[in-house]
């Protein structure tokens, strides 16, 4: 294992940009509910984009907070995987150089070498002028295109301490040259052609429905019908919202404008609301998240007597549904995201001012509401931040206000 | 050599569309409805009597991991596929998610519906973020198209995730791999409880990988007997192989189980650098298996069976060729090198014994070091061997260990090489 720890100079915050903000609270909708904790990685990955290549220990709480983790847990998790740098990194490119044995059979110490002379002596040192830093990694997964670098995103393959000369000249003058092998070779294929798949009638459609013949006789085979040529027209699907949202996350633009617009072109707004569209969780009101959430005897049914007025005992006043038609964007308490404010709405809690009026009973009942939620409510400060909400304040970010002290 | 029709990555190198439309017209979401009504027990029997092996390392066999998962539990079920991809050597599972990810897709709806799980995540490694990027696209293509999802065409509610992780090879272990799923180091936990009962969120949980979940289904539409037919008994089917290090033309290539290794390296990677008697040694199965020195090359065959004969194994067949250019105790110490910064420090015998090796080896690569040492650290592999809570112990003890069986005259002679000069540098 290795020993890495945070920078000795780290700045005094951090604040989510609101698009990494909401692309983090959708992402933790992938996730079942009181799992928020599963989408550590993937949001500690977008901070560091946002901070340029390297994780800060401000960045690490307010992670933390964003989850309801404690900030041990985060810290541990950014100096376990070492793919998230812990210092800055040279601004234009931080070079990985695969040093483990497939690629060092095919040169990477000449690489190494390279990079020492080039960039910086050791690894993770800056370069000069700040622009470039290198480090030795294992094993990149490419093996077949050893020896290799990656930079940002991408992989430079197959390449000679020459052609790696190349890849940065391109990075310094900001004309980086295409990814892959950069000796002309296709992907994996072996160089000078492929040894394998060249029979044409794979690709003419030619195989699909032969699996129906091992089957003939059937019954079942009679429901399923001729086995379609081709894809059902796309446009004759209803799209739901889901789909909409997953086909905006992976920018397929066209398509979803061609199935929900009617072919118009949509605008940034709307491809950004759909984007932040929820994602139907893992099996909601299922045993698990019933148990999960202390309840025993099934989600389902302490729901239905929480909304119906019934309450469990120290519960406060609790809205069947929001006054006006329309609830408060919860949200905007510091350390409420969608999940969480969706649960809240679903017991009857729908305005600032209901949450302003509580009572140290009512919080240890929404408490017990919610496992492992015990503390948060008096560390942040809920119950003044909702009463300054409640009088029509808002804070800066869609996050809320952080709590001072 | 297998014939390109019986081939199940048709577009291995990305020469066609890796979209859905490219997809389908290959074969995929081809007759799936039809398979999941024929049910859960039909698709379980079709791949245990396919043979299947785990294609992940262990070679454990498919249908039988599946059948292990509870049939009425109140809990949720998952399906996790092992993307990590960060074996030394292997390089297989990039392809196929970057170029036949509805094979995956497909595969996941299938295998979820066999075990009855309807959510399934799918843990990519950190470092393959274009190949992310590219199983996300087939993902909300499939979602798009209504054939996962809720009220999906497939008449199975189904929902894909892609996760990832950020460069811990540790996490390829799957109970490591639960842990980082749940937001955790990725620390592997005591066996058992198993996953099956004991996994994802405390609930039955399967882990396999890419390769394994995406060949079912064509084992399912070609049938079982199809996939059996092909390579040897125990030992069936057809196998990504990468062959990587001293050849003339290093690839990935689909071909049958059993193929001779010789065969696959001259027929696919143009040949050993240098030609047949110019090899040294192989790593057949990436990093964690023992060498195999050049004289047992002969004849071998590429398969579960036959390298366990010479004492190795086949793993993810991700092949290491080195030539007789190669320092190949310098070549085995790195691979050490590698296991003690991969180490994930929970096991006192695995944190402290991988660097205690490194750093041992790293001194004969020299010829420093006494001739005595050689079996005291031999002693040690055996020490971490089977001492610890997962395999990584293992898979650092035993390439050395193959070094030690094959190359000890070359340590020594090392040894002596070293000593001697330093004699007469003294005189």
């Amino acid at each position: 294992m290795a020993v890495r720890r945070l920078h000795p100079d780290q700045p005094a915050s951090f604040t989510f940009t609101p698009e990494n903000l909401a692309w983090a609270k959708a992402k933790i909708g992938d996730y079942p509910p009181g799992k928020e904790a599963s989408a550590v990685i993937p949001i500690l990955w977008r901070v560091q984009e946002q901070i340029g290549g390297y994780i800060t220990e401000p960045s690490i709480r307010a992670v933390a907070d964003m989850l309801g983790m404690a900030y041990i847990r985060v810290y541990e998790v950014a100096t376990f995987y070492t793919m998230f740098q812990l210092a800055p990194v040279g601004k234009t490119a931080h070079v990985q150089v695969c040093g483990t044995t497939p690629c060092m059979l095919r040169g990477a110490r000449d690489l190494v070498a390279k990079c020492k002379s080039r960039i910086a002596h050791e690894p993770h040192e800056l370069s000069k002028d700040g622009q470039f830093s290198w480090e030795e990694v294992e094993c990149l997964g490419s093996c077949a295109n050893a020896p290799l670098v990656q930079i940002g995103s991408d992989t430079y393959e197959d390449l000679t301490p020459d052609l790696l000369d190349k890849v940065l000249d391109g990075f310094a003058k900001g004309t980086p040259p295409p990814p892959g092998s950069q000796i002309g070779r296709r992907v994996s294929c072996p160089e000078g052609g492929q040894t394998t798949l060249t029979d044409k009638s794979l690709y003419d459609g030619s195989g699909r429905g032969a699996w129906a013949k091992r089957f003939a006789g059937d019954p079942l085979l009679v429901e399923v019908a001729p086995a379609p040529s081709a894809p059902p027209p796309a446009a004759a699907m209803p799209l739901n919202v889901a789909a909409a949202a997953a086909m905006a996350n992976a920018g397929l633009v066209p398509e979803l404008e061609a199935r929900a617009a009617g072919g118009k072109p949509m605008s940034k707004g709307e491809l950004d609301s759909l984007r932040l569209a929820t994602v139907p969780g893992p099996v909601p009101g299922s045993a698990l998240a019933a148990a999960q959430s202390g309840a025993g005897t099934g989600g389902e049914a302490r729901l239905a007597t929480s909304s119906a007025g019934g309450h469990a005992f120290g519960a406060p006043p609790l809205l069947k549904a929001p006054r006006g038609g329309k609830g408060d964007d919860l949200k905007l308490i510091w350390g409420v995201a969608e999940k969480l404010e969706t649960r809240m709405n679903e017991l009857g809690i729908w305005h600032f001012d209901q949450i302003a009026a509580w009572s140290a009973e009512h919080v240890s009942w929404f408490e017990s509401e919610m496992p492992g939620f015990k503390g948060r409510i008096e560390r942040d400060k809920w119950l003044e931040q909702c009463t300054k909400l409640a009088t029509g304040w808002r804070p800066d970010n869609s996050a809320g206000e952080k709590p001072k002290g | 050599m297998l014939a390109d029709k019986d081939r199940i990555f048709t577009n291995l190198y990305g020469f066609h569309d890796a979209g859905l439309k490219g997809a389908l017209s290959r074969g995929a979401w081809d007759g799936t409805k039809f398979f999941i009504d024929k049910g859960h027990d039909w698709i379980i029997n079709e791949v245990k009597a396919s043979g299947l092996r785990g294609r992940g390392g262990a070679g454990f066999p498919t249908g039988l991991k599946w059948s292990f998962m509870p049939k009425a539990d109140p809990r949720p079920s998952y399906l996790v596929i092992n993307a990590d991809e960060s074996e030394p050597g292997s390089c297989k599972d990039r392809e196929i998610l970057r170029h036949d990810a509805h094979l995956l897709v497909e595969g996941a709806l299938l295998a979820s519906f066999a075990m009855r799980a309807h959510v399934c995540y799918i843990y990519v490694r950190g470092e393959y973020i274009r190949e992310r990027e590219a199983l996300q696209r087939a993902i909300a293509e499939a979602y798009a198209a209504k054939y996962i999802g809720k009220n999906n065409i497939h008449g199975w509610d189904f929902e894909c995730y892609v996760h990832h992780g950020a460069g811990a090879y540790i996490c390829g272990e799957e109970t490591a791999m639960l842990e980082s799923l749940e937001g955790k180091k990725g620390q592997p936990r005591l066996k058992p409880p198993f996953p099956a009962n004991v996994g994802l969120y405390g609930a039955p949980t399967t882990v396999n990988n890419v390769e394994s979940i995406a060949v079912v289904p064509d084992i399912l539409r070609r049938g079982a007997a199809w996939f059996s037919a092909i390579g040897k008994p125990n030992n069936t089917g057809t196998k990504l192989f990468q062959i990587s290090g001293h050849v003339n033309k290093p690839c990935v290539v689909e071909e049958e189980m059993g193929i001779p290794l010789q065969e696959l390296i001259e027929k696919h990677a143009g040949g050993v650098r240098g030609g047949w008697g110019n090899l040294l040694a192989v790593i057949p199965g990436g990093s964690s298996v023992p060498l195999v020195p050049a004289e047992q090359c002969n004849g071998l065959t590429m398969d579960f069976d036959a390298l366990m004969k010479v004492k190795s194994g086949l793993g993810t067949a991700a092949v290491i060729v080195m030539d007789k250019s190669t320092d190949v105790v310098k070549a085995i110490a790195r691979i050490s090198y590698f296991y003690k910064h991969e180490s994930c420090g929970q096991c006192t015998p695995c944190r402290e014994g991988t660097g205690w090796m490194w750093r041992v080896l790293e001194r004969m690569a020299e010829g420093h070091a006494e001739k005595s040492e050689i079996d005291r650290l031999l002693d040690v592999t055996k020490q971490v061997e089977g001492h610890t809570i997962c395999a990584l112990g293992d898979a650092a003890a035993w390439p050395v260990q193959g070094l030690i069986r094959h190359f000890r005259g070359e340590i020594e002679r090392r040894i002596d090489d070293y000593h001697g000069g330093h004699k007469v540098a003294a005189e």
